[in-house]
């Protein structure tokens, strides 16, 4: 009797938090339905025929499945989804909530596709019996909230392990080029389903790992790792320079990427078969999302069929359509200028949007904007780890803001940056001026911010009417 | 008192920096780095790994940071190779700033989660027992190092509890864990070397006691008494302050 009521409760509850203007109402209702009907997933996702798609990663999660959601309904899905950030159980929970307003019979071919926090996978994994895992990359993130990076690693294998003895076939579609996720995935066993993606495309190489590498040692023999190239902080093509423990074969792969700081095309390897993907999405992190959704589009079909020329390009279409997710790449006019939105809470993470930057015409206007709430990690050590030299170096202008500007402005002194184009501005609004006002004519302000300034950033965008609420976005 | 001269240089051997550098630990080199040069004089970096031997009458200062778990048991090894040339070190005056995993192996002892004990360098007279849930947060403490009543600031994140034996603590907690939930000491510190948890990194918001590390490492290789000429610390003391708000305390 509970669990009948219980939706529309929650439902009550999601619409007066919405209209106090709280939190857009996203995941309060998914708290009170688990409290009142802690069932409620595992219900809700055994009424979709087709099952549901987890995506989870430290970075890329939030983007991926905005992909995967475009390519599914490309191929004929009809999909739910969780707004982007309310990516934990409640979130989850919040989302299937709109299933349950529907009595009728779902359509043939509903599909679940949801964006996972890392530590909240296991949760998840155990109540939506998810017929596709995607595990994109572990980096650093966070460490106040989540210790150490092998606290994560072990909840991924516990969730694997529950995963494979469920009910029904699971297949999971993991980053090969991340050392610690693709053994994690190989000591699971030969029985599970795996679709490897991965970067074949060794121009797009780095000179060397990032100083930020959570990789360095076999997980099998301890001896060290090798990446030949790699590609995106521990990402590579890797192999142990003692044992055979190596890279798995790749069933799909970025057969080239290069990117401007606007969009890049990326021609992959499915199988036998190759798509081309012109996105808007820019950078190599985007590329790695683009494989990953190919991966989890085909582990989703391939229940109706084995996966063909026509469903292919039909997800290549589809992927290039989709749109960067707020903060991810979004782009904003004002006046004669724009902004580039990219934001990054982990020494990976900007290291690639600073890469991604210094892909347009120098010089380069910055807007670096670093928080210490909770969203962002109360710790900002992290800041330290970032390679941002490179960036200081082309910077005509580097404007900082933020709870913790104070830190950052230290990281710029310590790295020897001209000290007279590095500016502190406290509050965010008038850092916003600052920087668009040193920037010429047509310029781009590449804006970095962590994830409470990025939203501290979309309030003023708001407010000066140039983004819409972002509540509102679907 | 001492002049310093253009000339002079710190030799740092810095260990194991490619595994012991899980929060930020080359902030502490490059504070080492820019506060020697911004004098003009220098630091010259030697790096040790697994597998090397260290020589200790060849560094005036030495730094060990923290790393995860699996890192630190393998360093830990390998520490009871260099644990008698750290200790020689020590002895014969030169610097050493060991930081979060880097004071656990420090010790004596230090005990892990699953029950294990490793054997640490034995430079600090401390032992460090895994305890279940972390001390995390920002955290201030007031040392006598350099001056009356220092505050230093930073964060810290540890599973290890760690209890000193006939050793100063590094300082005195005003707000935070400290070394083990207990008894308010934090760190650890003899002669010229010091052993705390506090990273974020330490020496960017703590000038005082890059300073201080500098300093003696002039010292040992150059003899005397060295004062450091003064450097423009307003950003150093503007991050600073706003840390201390993090655990309360005024800005
Ligand atoms: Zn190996």
């Amino acid at each position: 009797m509970l669990a009948a009521v219980a939706p529309t409760v929650a439902r009550a509850v999601g619409s007066l938090s919405r209209r106090l203007g709280r939190g857009g109402g996203t995941t309060l209702p998914g708290v009170v339905l688990l409290r009142l009907d802690p069932d409620a997933i595992e219900r809700s996702a055994g009424r979709l025929d087709a099952g549901s798609v987890v995506i989870s990663a430290t970075n890329g999660k939030t983007t991926t499945t905005r992909l995967v959601v475009d390519a599914a309904k490309a191929l004929g899905y009809s999909v739910t989804t969780n707004r982007a950030g309310s990516n934990l159980e409640r979130g989850v929970a919040a989302a299937l909530l709109d299933l349950g307003r529907r009595r009728a019979e779902l359509p043939v071919g509903s599909l679940g596709v949801f964006e996972v926090d890392e530590a909240a996978l296991d949760a998840v994994v155990s109540k939506a019996h998810p017929r596709v895992i995607v595990l994109m990359n572990l980096f650093r993130d966070q460490l106040d909230r989540f210790g150490e990076l092998e606290t994560l690693l072990e909840r991924w294998r516990q969730m694997l392990t529950n995963a494979r003895a469920q009910p029904g076939p699971v297949t999971v579609v993991a980053n090969a080029d991340d050392p610690n996720l693709a053994e994690l995935v190989r000591s699971i066993g030969n029985d599970i389903d795996v679709i490897w993606f991965g970067c074949n495309d060794a121009t797009v190489g780095l000179d060397a790992v990032a100083h930020a590498s959570d990789a360095t040692t076999c997980r099998r023999c301890d001896h060290p790792i090798r990446h030949d190239p790699a590609y995106l902080g521990h990402l590579g093509a890797w192999a142990c320079t003692n044992c055979e423990a190596q890279r798995p074969p790749l069933d799909i792969e970025i057969v080239s990427a290069s990117s401007t700081a606007t969009g890049q095309t990326v021609k992959v390897r499915a199988g036998e078969q190759h798509i081309v993907v012109a996105t808007p999405l820019a950078g190599l992190h985007n590329a790695y999302n683009i494989v990953a959704a190919v991966g989890a589009a085909l582990a989703v079909d391939k229940r109706r069929g084995p996966a063909d020329g026509t469903s292919l390009s039909t997800v290549a279409t589809a992927l290039g359509r989709t749109q960067p997710a707020f903060g991810r790449g979004e782009r904003v006019a004002i006046g004669t200028r724009e902004l580039s939105i990219l934001l990054a809470k982990n020494p990976t993470g900007v290291n690639q949007n600073i890469r991604t930057v210094l892909a347009a015409p120098d010089p380069v206007h910055i807007l670096a904007m670093l928080n210490d709430r909770t969203a962002d990690g109360r710790d900002v050590s992290w800041v330290w780890d970032v390679d941002w030299e490179p960036l200081i170096e082309r910077a005509q202008r580097l404007t900082l803001t933020g709870d913790r500007a104070g830190d950052l402005a230290l990281r710029m002194k310590y790295a020897s940056a001209d000290m007279s184009r590095v500016v502190v501005v406290d509050e965010a609004d008038a850092a916003l001026d600052d920087a668009l006002g040193k920037a010429p004519d047509n310029a781009t302000v590449h804006v970095l911010p962590t994830y409470t300034a990025m939203l501290d950033l979309r309030t003023i965008l708001t407010g000066r009417g140039l983004v819409a609420d972002q509540w509102d976005e679907t | 008192m001492n002049p310093t001269l253009p000339s002079h240089t710190v030799r740092l051997c810095h260990l194991y920096p490619e595994r012991m550098n899980i929060y930020a630990d080359r902030g502490n080199i490059a504070v080492f780095a820019n506060r020697l040069k911004w004098r003009g004089m220098s630091l010259e970096i030697r790096e040790f790994t697994l597998g090397d031997s260290v020589d200790p009458s060849d560094h005036d200062l030495y730094y060990l940071g923290g790393g995860q778990d699996r890192d630190q048991d393998l360093v830990a090894g390998d520490l009871a190779h260099k644990a008698d040339a750290l200790r020689a070190g020590a002895d014969d005056g030169a610097a050493q700033l060991y930081v979060c995993g880097g004071i656990q192996l420090a010790g004596h002892r230090y005990q892990t989660a699953s029950g294990e004990s490793l054997a640490g360098v034995g430079v600090l007279d401390l032992e460090t027992v895994a305890g279940s849930t972390r001390l995390v947060g920002d955290i201030a403490i007031s040392t006598d190092l350099c001056g009356p009543s220092v505050e230093v600031v930073g964060y810290e994140n540890h599973a290890g509890r760690t209890h000193l034996g006939d050793v100063s603590p590094f300082g005195q907690v005003i707000s935070g864990h400290g070394n083990n939930d207990a008894d308010k000491t934090e760190g650890a510190t003899r002669d010229r070397v010091i052993g705390t948890y506090l990273h974020g990194p330490l020496l960017p918001k703590n000038p005082q006691i890059a300073d201080l590390l500098l300093s003696w490492a002039l010292e040992h290789r150059y003899g005397g008494r060295v004062e450091l000429a003064p450097l423009d610390d307003t950003l150093e003391k503007s991050a600073h302050a706003v840390a201390r708000t993090r655990v309360g305390l005024d800005r």
